[in-house]
């Protein structure tokens, strides 16, 4: 059955994130053929719309207002309504990120719909869309398909892969105007504080330290590790206790769940509540002085060694590899 | 000030999921309150010490969670709501939650509303965010600080690592995120007195509602555990060339680098 689908893309430091791709590639498998409808909201976003085309979108819808410079749910809903109102989608695809988590009940509640959040697939089987969705953290999952109303569900980013870039798509690109009113939240500032670089919930290296960091100082290879890798630096919540860093880099059933292509665990002992937040990383890589430790169950490759002797010459061996490769 | 939170029962973090007959097993398992309400339980209790008032705690469950709601008012609250749908409800999903959240919050007339950003066994979030629209408050997730002077109030919000600084306007919903603060344990005089403290039990029927009116808009068709990963490979040899090993099966065998 053919469906008309509208994507959300998300737009962050004036670039559209990786999460709107590959929602826009989830939105392709549900059209079944149908038309993929993106919508971009903010101050200034017409010059990114040709992006969300090349990855799949036929169309791009556009809202643009002052007042949309930040999100709140009120000002984005009443622009996201917008759209939904004038296209009649079958269908709704946001990221599961802070502004999809956010805002995608508000609007689900709005329409009297269901909502399937942070789905990791997407297939149609037998006519009906299916989502798979982690439940507990990542130590089951469910598949899960929508019985009444509009099919809405948002993706995690890091799992649905992206249609190939192809510039030589296009589409319309068309502004609808709102008047965005009544805002009853107001962000007054934005402090960027923990993310040095690269976001935890999209990383595709993650570098993550416990217990056996020992202090905030020790963070300091595992940092260094990560940057030589384009990567971010998460922590055990051992690490977070210990006030060796902020909760904001907390990886685990309390915390983030991420699903990084590599994930390197330095003095991690691999508690379950940990386990549930990275356990399905694509290859894990534990270094530990314990080799008892429950990490290296979980590991693809672990090194039984200290992890102030292996992380430096990791890092090492990684610079050499990039000076090699450029 | 009039205070509710909304509290959910979840299975101990350190629980290992079985699955049995197609469903979780509950058997022999440990229940806590969700981590992230207990966040919004201290607050709560934290804002009607500076600002007095009455702290509701209520859940949308079955008989046991009243053992969660003890404990909460082992912590402080005052009251204790379990709205129980055992005998009305096959199943239910957030948008039924919600709905009878709304129905039992229309008339309370709640300054502010606290609950967890997430729960941990299901993970979606959406039931803060729904039951704000429902009620036509505004409301801000995963808040790591909150000011209250008056109707007006300042929120700090976590943003994926980032902090914004919210200006917004009692009543509120507000979801906890990790670090808003650190949660109390019960006292023993606490205990004591929480067995005195009401606990009221509600079904559909005292809400005027039907199982019609709150079923679910979704279906869950399969629950599995992840496929178990294989033993993986610990390096032998002098450390640093395991290091280079290491490097080189990241490239040539898992392709990651």
């Amino acid at each position: 059955m053919a469906r008309k689908v509208f994507v959300l893309g998300e737009i962050r430091d004036q670039f559209l994130r990786n999460v709107s791709f590959e929602a826009l590639a989830a939105g392709k498998i549900i059209s079944e053929g149908g038309e993929v409808v993106a919508g971009l909201i903010g101050e200034n976003v017409r010059t990114l719309a040709n992006d969300m085309i090349y990855y799949g979108a036929d169309r791009v819808v556009i809202v643009e207002d002052e007042k949309l410079k930040y999100y709140s749910p009120d000002g984005y809903s009443q622009a996201v309504m917008a759209i939904i109102d004038s296209e009649k989608p079958d269908a709704i695809i946001f990221g599961h990120t802070a502004l999809g988590k956010d805002l995608s009940p508000k609007i689900a509640a709005k329409l009297n719909a269901g909502l399937i959040s942070d789905a990791t697939a997407v297939e149609i089987v037998g006519g009906n869309v299916v989502f798979t969705r982690p439940i507990y953290s990542g130590k089951a999952f469910e598949k899960k398909i929508i019985t009444d109303g509009i099919i809405f569900a948002t993706v995690r980013p890091n799992n649905i892969p992206p249609l190939e870039k192809n510039e030589s798509r296009s589409g319309e690109v068309a502004s609808i105007s709102v008047e965005i009113k009544d805002l009853r939240t107001i962000v007054r500032e934005v402090v960027q504080n923990a993310a040095e670089g690269v976001d935890l919930s999209e990383a595709k290296v993650i570098v993550a330290g416990g217990r056996g960091v020992k202090s905030a100082e020790g963070f300091e290879p595992l940092k260094e590790l990560a940057s030589v890798l384009g990567g971010a630096v998460g922590a055990s919540r051992g690490a977070c206790d210990a006030n060796y860093c902020d909760y904001s880099l907390q990886i685990g059933q309390t915390g983030k769940v991420v699903t990084p292509d590599l994930y390197i665990a330095c003095g991690i002992s691999g508690a379950i509540q940990h386990l549930a937040g990275m356990s399905n990383s694509k290859v894990i890589v534990a270094i530990n002085k314990d080799p008892e430790a429950n990490i290296f169950n979980v590991a693809d490759y672990g090194i039984v060694g200290d992890l102030f002797e292996v992380v430096p010459m990791l890092t090492e061996e990684f610079k050499k590899l990039k000076i090699h490769s450029s | 000030m009039n205070i509710f939170v909304l509290m959910k029962r979840t299975f101990d973090t350190e629980e290992k999921i079985l699955i049995e007959n197609g469903s979780i097993s509950e058997d022999d398992a440990e229940f806590i309150i969700n981590p992230y309400d207990e966040y919004a339980i201290e607050e709560a209790l934290q804002l009607k010490e500076a600002h007095g008032g009455e702290v509701t705690v209520v859940t949308v469950g079955s008989e046991e969670s009243e053992k969660e709601l003890r404990t909460a008012l082992a912590m402080g609250c005052d009251k204790a709501v379990l709205i129980n749908i055992e005998e009305d409800l096959e199943d239910g999903d957030q948008f039924t939650t919600a709905k009878i959240l709304y129905e039992f919050l229309k008339d309370k007339e709640a300054d502010i509303i606290l609950a967890g950003n997430v729960a941990i066994d299901g993970g979606s979030g959406q039931v803060g965010p729904r039951l704000a629209e429902l009620l036509d408050i505004p409301y801000v997730t995963t808040i790591t600080n909150i000011e209250i002077d008056g109707k007006n109030v300042k929120i700090v919000r976590d943003v994926e690592g980032d902090s914004e600084i919210i200006e917004t306007t009692l009543p509120l919903l507000v979801t906890a995120q990790q670090g808003l603060n650190e949660p109390r344990y019960p006292s023993l005089p606490g205990i004591m007195k929480a067995k005195k403290k009401p606990l009221e039990e509600l079904e559909l029927d005292d809400l005027d509602l039907e199982e019609e009116d709150v079923m679910p808009k979704t279906k869950t068709l399969e629950i599995y555990l992840p496929p178990k990963k294989e033993a993986g490979k610990i390096l032998q040899g002098e450390l640093q060339d395991q290091v280079k090993e290491l490097v080189s099966l990241l490239r040539s065998e898992a392709k990651v680098i």
